[in-house]
């Protein structure tokens, strides 16, 4: 009897997901699908909204990265009325897109990503969260993560008035100065930042990368993709967050294009799926062939796995060390394996945490010319900027006087959406066989996600439905023949009907 | 004693306002340990047939943040209030309907058209869109169906207190949350801010005009806006007037005026409140001076309702109307 499996909902992310695994009569996995539940039509309801109102609008599309959105708007802005901005406010602009980079990453690393591997992967479900990380870090570790995260966005909230949902972004500019009085708490966090960022890693190299077990686990067939990969460069093509070309390699390396924003349309579809509220894009040149990888198949991956790939370097010194050691443990470039995404992230922690310094000791970032007014008539306008989660590209166009008639999104954890379930797959065939389940096994299944650090609201600029996690064994009819539950300590039980 | 619990919940919403739970800082220690997490989906792997196994009003309290667009949302904050003795809406989705409800201006079905066949990126030619039964391969797979219309938490379920912004405030949540275990919360259905106008604290309230003055009406990325000055006297439409005190407001101190994030005060329309407040600023000698100036208003119902349409007259839940 064939047999059905839901994980509804996926935890430990930002937004709603759920899994659905077919299991055929010897109990093995036929196909998984990792579907989203749900739309909230942010395209749609910007029509005949001011444009310079967008940054603030589609920051609410994510609480989580409004950073992405706000900046990724803000140069969408500079872009539909022509107009650069200015040295002091490019400065403020990515001093504040690091600070929030930092602290996202962190996030990520230590309360949705981390407690995987700083607790286990098949831990005590109860305990493998951010108080079982502390737990196992110790508490002097967990108020020193606290605190970094605290000071990173005093910055932000100094720079941006507000950490969830910024007001910085004008077209030309800021909307303020860099607070000269905050110069030396800036300095003084950059450095701090810095050492942190070392931690972090000296951190996942003895918790993870000195444990054969979870070396091998990230080296496993079971997290393997073959695809192509894009991220954003500078113009030696190092790694960038803020502002470049966006780079496309192919499966060994080779640059297949460079595009620029208004560009995007000819690089990137998107296909529709109808048990899916999420689209899925994919190379328009190589065109969609279902989720598959392979050369033939256009699917590509974003975020920091892929930005490593795409990239020669990166262009801060520290960070240039930790790419080269990533690269020579996983094997050389590129880097298929999912789970080094977390490497890659730290990589890129680091990288922020070099640039803040940087920025912090440079003269412009202290100028009061903070807007450029040379504003023209609007009409169309396009910008990208690489979010914590991948390539972002929003494109806008208006009436004369700047007024939305038209929004396409393609947001960062979209650039993964075939990917993902392409891993949950492949993850769920290569660990469930013979019908047997445990919570270990399907934890296992959500790491091959989770490793991207999805943004689910993001990707469908919209948010969760149920909060529950259940196992329905359904027969082939769909009649419901029985429910595995994890009970309050955790462990897993069947009930059957 | 045991520790009371807490659960937090998210519907139609982005993250920010668990994000502003986490923005307490080296304070949610403290919290974590004088309460007991029940629920916290986007932190911890906590699950639903718990909260279904408890009793009745076992709950403490459930902090619910995020608009309700799906039937699956209006199933969970169904279930959370029966086993919640209290249910606060937390954040101005939840309290209003917040931005999503700005949907409810638009017609679903067009914005299912935008998003799925005519975005300039999409390649469909089949016109496939997503829908709540679908079969692939063989597999039988469903998705829940979206509301026509975004409702605030109270369309749904009864809410005991209301806590707004966009998000609320790390300092409006730690207060919340101080005043709910020291079992000095207020009156049932008050709303956990002040009942002033964000003008009240404001630092630029010396230079806010009190009569008619306002020539010309600028928009925000037209000047550079003085970092001293009411905005209003600038001719820069801040919703501080119409918008309830309560965030030490961090917009303004960013040089960039109020959105109306805290929605409107007790028994008042936000919008309603502001057009009555901008009559009495501006100055349109004639009937083409009034025109100019209305002109100048690009967008009424997204700037005057930007968080609170689905509270308003303007759009919120609409008569008549089926559930899916």
């Amino acid at each position: 009897m064939s047999k059905r499996i839901t994980i509804d909902p996926i935890t430990r992310l930002e937004g709603h997901g759920k899994i659905e695994i077919f299991l055929n009569d010897a109990g093995d996995v036929e196909r998984a699908y990792l579907q989203i539940p749900e739309i909230r039509g942010f395209e749609k309801f910007v029509e005949g909204r001011p444009a310079e109102e967008m940054p603030q609008i589609t920051s609410r599309i994510c609480g989580v990265c409004p950073g992405a959105h706000h900046m990724a708007s803000t140069k969408t802005l500079d872009s539909l009325f022509g107009v650069q901005p200015t040295e002091a406010a490019r400065a403020i602009r990515e001093l504040y897109y690091h600070l929030h980079f930092f602290e996202d990453h962190i996030l990520h690393f230590y309360i949705l990503g981390g407690p995987d591997f700083i607790v286990g992967p098949d831990a005590d479900p109860a305990e493998r969260n951010i108080l079982g990380v502390i737990g196992k870090v110790g508490v002097e570790t967990g108020k020193k993560v606290i605190d970094i995260r605290k000071r990173a966005r005093h910055m932000v909230n100094e720079i941006a008035g507000k950490n969830v949902h910024p007001v910085l972004g004008l077209p030309g500019g800021v909307a303020k100065p860099f607070p000269g009085e905050q110069k030396e708490t800036l300095l003084a966090f950059a450095a701090d930042a810095v050492e942190f960022s070392r931690f972090t890693l000296d951190t996942f190299n003895s918790v993870v990368l000195e444990n054969k077990t979870y070396l091998d686990l990230i080296l496993s067939d079971t997290y393997l993709h073959k695809t192509y990969y894009m991220g954003m460069v500078d113009d030696h093509s190092n790694v960038e967050f803020y502002d470049g070309n966006v780079r496309v390699i192919d499966h060994d390396g080779i640059e297949v294009t460079q595009f620029t924003p208004p560009e995007y349309a000819n690089v990137i579809a998107e296909h529709v799926e109808p048990w899916s509220y999420i689209k899925f894009p994919f190379l328009k040149e190589i065109g969609w062939k279902g989720f598959v990888d392979g050369k033939d198949s256009g699917i590509y991956r974003v975020a920091p796995l892929a930005r490593l790939n795409a990239a020669e370097g990166m262009s801060t010194p520290l960070a240039q060390e930790e790419y080269e050691r990533y690269f020579s443990t996983l094997g050389g470039k590129p880097v298929h394996n999912t789970l080094a995404n977390h490497w890659a992230r730290l990589v890129e922690i680091l990288y922020s945490a070099e640039k803040i310094k940087l920025l912090s000791e440079s003269e412009e970032l202290y100028s009061p010319d903070v807007r450029n007014m040379d504003l023209q008539t609007p009409s169309e306008g396009f910008g990208i900027v690489e979010a914590p989660r991948g390539t972002l590209i929003h494109h806008y166009k208006t009436d004369e006087r700047g007024v939305m008639t038209g929004c396409n999104l393609i947001v960062a954890s979209l650039g993964n959406s075939a990917a993902m379930c392409m891993s949950i797959d492949r993850a769920a065939r290569s660990l469930i066989k013979g019908g047997e389940v445990n919570q270990g096994l399907l934890n296992m299944v959500e790491m091959a996600f989770r490793a991207y650090d999805p943004c689910f609201g993001c990707a469908t600029h919209s948010f969760p439905g149920k909060e529950s996690f259940q196992i329905h064994i359904t027969d082939p009819n769909g009649k419901l023949t029985g429910t595995v539950v994890r009970n309050g300590n955790g462990k897993i039980g069947i009930v059957k009907q | 004693m045991s520790k009371p619990k807490v659960a937090v919940s998210w519907n139609s919403s982005c993250g920010g306002c668990d994000e502003s739970i986490v923005d307490l800082e080296e304070k949610i220690l403290d919290v974590a340990e004088a309460v007991e997490f029940v629920l916290w989906p986007c932190a911890m792997d906590f699950k639903y047939e718990q909260i279904e196994a408890l009793p009745d009003e076992d709950i403490t309290v459930s902090l619910i943040n995020g608009a309700i667009q799906n039937t699956d949302q209006e199933h969970v904050v169904k279930l959370l209030r029966r086993k919640s003795k209290i249910v606060i809406a937390f954040g101005s989705c939840a309290c209003y309907g917040g931005v999503p409800s700005l949907l409810n201006l638009k017609n679903l079905d067009d914005s299912f058209r935008v998003s799925y066949t005519n975005s300039p990126t999409v390649i469909n030619e089949q016109g496939t869109v997503p829908s709540a039964d679908s079969e692939d391969d063989g597999h039988a797979l469903s998705l829940p169906s979206v509301y026509k219309s975004v409702r605030k938490l109270d369309d749904v379920i009864d809410v005991d207190y209301f806590l707004p912004g966009c998000p609320p405030t790390a300092s409006m949540i730690a207060s919340a949350l101080t005043a709910l275990l020291e079992g000095k919360l207020p009156e049932r259905k008050s709303v956990l801010a002040s009942n002033k106008s964000l003008c009240s604290s404001c630092s630029r309230n010396d230079s806010k005009p009190e009569t008619v003055s306002i020539k010309n009406l600028v928009r925000i990325h037209e000047v550079k806006a003085d970092p001293g000055l009411c905005f209003l006297a600038q001719g820069i439409i801040c919703m501080g007037p119409a918008t309830r005190d309560g965030c030490d407001y961090p917009c303004i101190k960013g040089n960039m005026p109020c959105t109306g994030c805290l929605g409107p005060f007790d028994r008042t329309d936000q919008g309603a409140k502001m057009t009555g407040t901008l009559g009495g600023l501006l100055e349109a000698g004639d009937e083409e001076a009034a025109k100019k100036m209305a002109d100048g208003i690009v967008d009424p119902a997204g700037t005057f309702y930007r968080y609170s349409v689905a509270a308003s007259l303007l759009g919120g839940k609409r008569e008549g109307e089926e559930n899916e």
